[in-house]
């Protein structure tokens, strides 16, 4: 595992002192998770629910409780034209 | 008088003798926090307008007419600050929504009054990694009142809160409830509705309450729980009084207990008094049944894959673009590095690297798939004991409150600490915290708490064995 890699890839940024530290705290963690391989887990389905309920649809009607575009702007920290402020990404 | 001092039933006695208002209860319980919160740091903020304005309302036919219940700080409720005890959200969030959880409890008459202190965004298992201020345990100072819910347990402990909400992701209300002496209940994954609650496990998390007694767990537990078409994974299961089986007996209960839970790393003074609990428990006519959980010592590797994984999601919203801190920046990739960064603490950070590592292409079918499956394997144990027995006992935490400072430099000696608790949340089961006595260090009476466990939806059966826990 490079941390510095993980922490790009999770757009974080790591001050060397950062990087070594949590490349040996995380690489511990990891070394303990190993344990997990020696298990046999062949024919055993994933847990993805933690509880057995599937396929909780509803009608597609928006007509309900919203946030109003007020309330959204509301804890930005740069509005303009009633919208999020951010750097420039095009060209 | 003052509020603070009391339970939930107290307090309503109180408000029908006409001994005190919903406003005078408000504003004792500011009293008691500006005299004792000093020294614990068990609130983050409160808004004292706001809640009289809410009690001004009250409705005290209701249930928990005009009772003040103290929020961890990641339950949105609206126009109140929800910093997580973050950098990354403190002074820069209001709630703009409130959680279906807050909703629920303002219909049963309740005043949201107070938020409190935490392990940062809900990780930790002490309330070391809050990112504003430390909290500590009000039985001893120098000691810490267990995570992530530390602040909702101290408050209650430290009669500076009537009652709180917490939540509970590996152990997060039990744990500290049994380091402050309270009753703490994690309710069977989806009976609490989680929107409005800031995710941190989205499979694992669950709101519950925080009390100084059981019947007052039960008095909140009606109000909490229920379906919610805002959250998918939210039970539709009927909701029962949790109050009626207050006070039944247990004669023919089977009670389980583990062995993996009573072996070695379990501090012998902790295991006096929960061998005295279950002791009691038989003698008041319940069943001992030894029982096998085979994948115990499996279940911290499992849970510290799969919770930093969805926590590595979860948090993934906090960039700076749309709440929360922003840092100045060039460009777009930047921005989100550096308002990340210095927002979040190293705890927090810690987990989002190894959540991201276990699900990177070419190492999630090891990491995340593997640990899914390990989960079920897990679910299966408990499946399998509740076959035989209707309800599991063993201990919440293998030592008593530990000191400050005491875990800091070790990350996974503190993961190893959740290791009774945290199976309850890979298998979605329900479980409590009860008093069980205390254990005497350095002078000081530091609370040990007896875990309960029971099946999916079986939250009554633990309030009617808690509660003969309590009385006995």
């Amino acid at each position: 595992m490079d941390v510095r890699k993980i922490a790009h890839l999770s757009r974080l940024e790591l001050s060397d002192d950062e990087a070594a530290r949590y490349q040996e705290q995380v690489g511990q963690i990891l070394k303990y998770v190993e344990q997990l391989r020696k298990i046999d887990v062949t024919g055993i389905e994933a847990t993805a629910h933690a509880s057995p309920i599937f396929d909780r649809v509803r009608e597609d009607d928006i007509s309900g409780d919203r946030l109003s575009r007020e309330a959204a702007l509301a804890n930005a920290p740069s509005v303009a034209q009633g919208q999020f402020r951010m750097p420039k990404v095009v060209d | 008088m003052n509020a603070a001092d009391l339970t939930i039933t107290q307090l309503r006695a109180a408000y029908r003798e006409g001994d005190l208002s919903p406003a005078e209860a408000i504003q004792s319980i500011a009293v008691a926090i500006d005299e004792k919160d000093g020294d614990i740091g068990a609130y983050l903020s409160y808004d004292i307008d706001l809640a009289l304005a809410d009690a001004a309302e009250a409705d005290l036919s209701l249930p928990l007419g005009g009772i003040p219940i103290a929020v961890k700080d990641l339950i949105n409720v609206k126009g109140h600050p929800c910093s997580c005890a973050s950098k990354m959200l403190e002074g820069t969030y209001t709630a703009s929504y409130e959680a279906t959880v807050i909703r629920k409890l303002r219909e049963a008459g309740a005043v949201p009054f107070g938020r409190t202190n935490m392990d940062e965004f809900a990780m930790g298992s002490s309330n070391e990694n809050s990112g504003i201020k430390p909290c500590r345990n009000p039985h001893d100072l120098e000691r810490v009142p267990g995570g992530s819910s530390g602040g909702s347990a101290a408050s209650v402990a430290a009669n500076t809160a009537v009652a709180a909400i917490g939540t509970d992701t590996g152990g997060s209300i039990r744990q500290p409830a049994s380091l402050c002496g309270v009753v703490g209940l994690k309710p069977t994954y989806g009976r609490v509705s989680r929107y409005g609650l800031v995710a941190f496990a989205s499979s694992l998390d669950q709101a519950g309450p925080m009390t100084k007694t059981v019947e007052d767990a039960a008095l909140m537990m009606n109000a909490m729980v229920g379906a919610d078409p805002h959250d998918s994974t939210c039970l539709p299961d009927a909701v029962p009084d949790f109050t009626s089986v207050i006070g039944r007996d247990v004669k023919g209960l089977k009670m389980g207990l583990p062995r993996e839970y009573f072996a070695t790393g379990l501090d012998a003074r902790v295991k006096e008094k929960v061998d005295a609990a279950v002791a009691k428990l038989q003698s008041l006519g319940a069943e001992l049944v030894e029982i096998s959980l085979p994948n115990t010592e499996h279940a911290v590797a499992t849970y510290y894959i799969i919770a930093t994984a969805e926590a590595s999601a979860n948090l993934a919203r906090f960039d700076g673009v749309r709440y929360g801190h922003r840092a100045e920046a060039d460009d777009l990739v930047e921005q989100y590095k550096k308002s990340r960064s210095e927002g979040f603490g190293d705890e927090v950070q810690r987990r989002i690297i190894l959540g991201t590592y276990v699900l990177s292409s070419g190492y999630y079918d090891a990491y995340y798939l593997r640990a899914q499956k390990v989960r079920t394997l897990i679910r299966q144990d408990f499946t399998n004991a509740f076959e035989k027995v209707d309800l599991i006992a063993s201990p919440v935490s293998p030592t008593p409150a530990f000191k400050a400072g005491e875990k800091q430099s070790d990350p996974l000696s503190m993961y190893l600490a959740d290791i009774y608790t945290i199976s309850a949340n890979l298998a979605g089961i329900c479980g409590i915290s009860v008093p069980c006595g205390t254990v005497e260090e350095g002078g000081k009476n530091l609370p040990v708490g007896l875990q309960l466990l029971g099946k999916p939806l079986a939250e009554a059966e633990l309030l009617k064995v808690a509660h003969a826990v309590e009385v006995s």
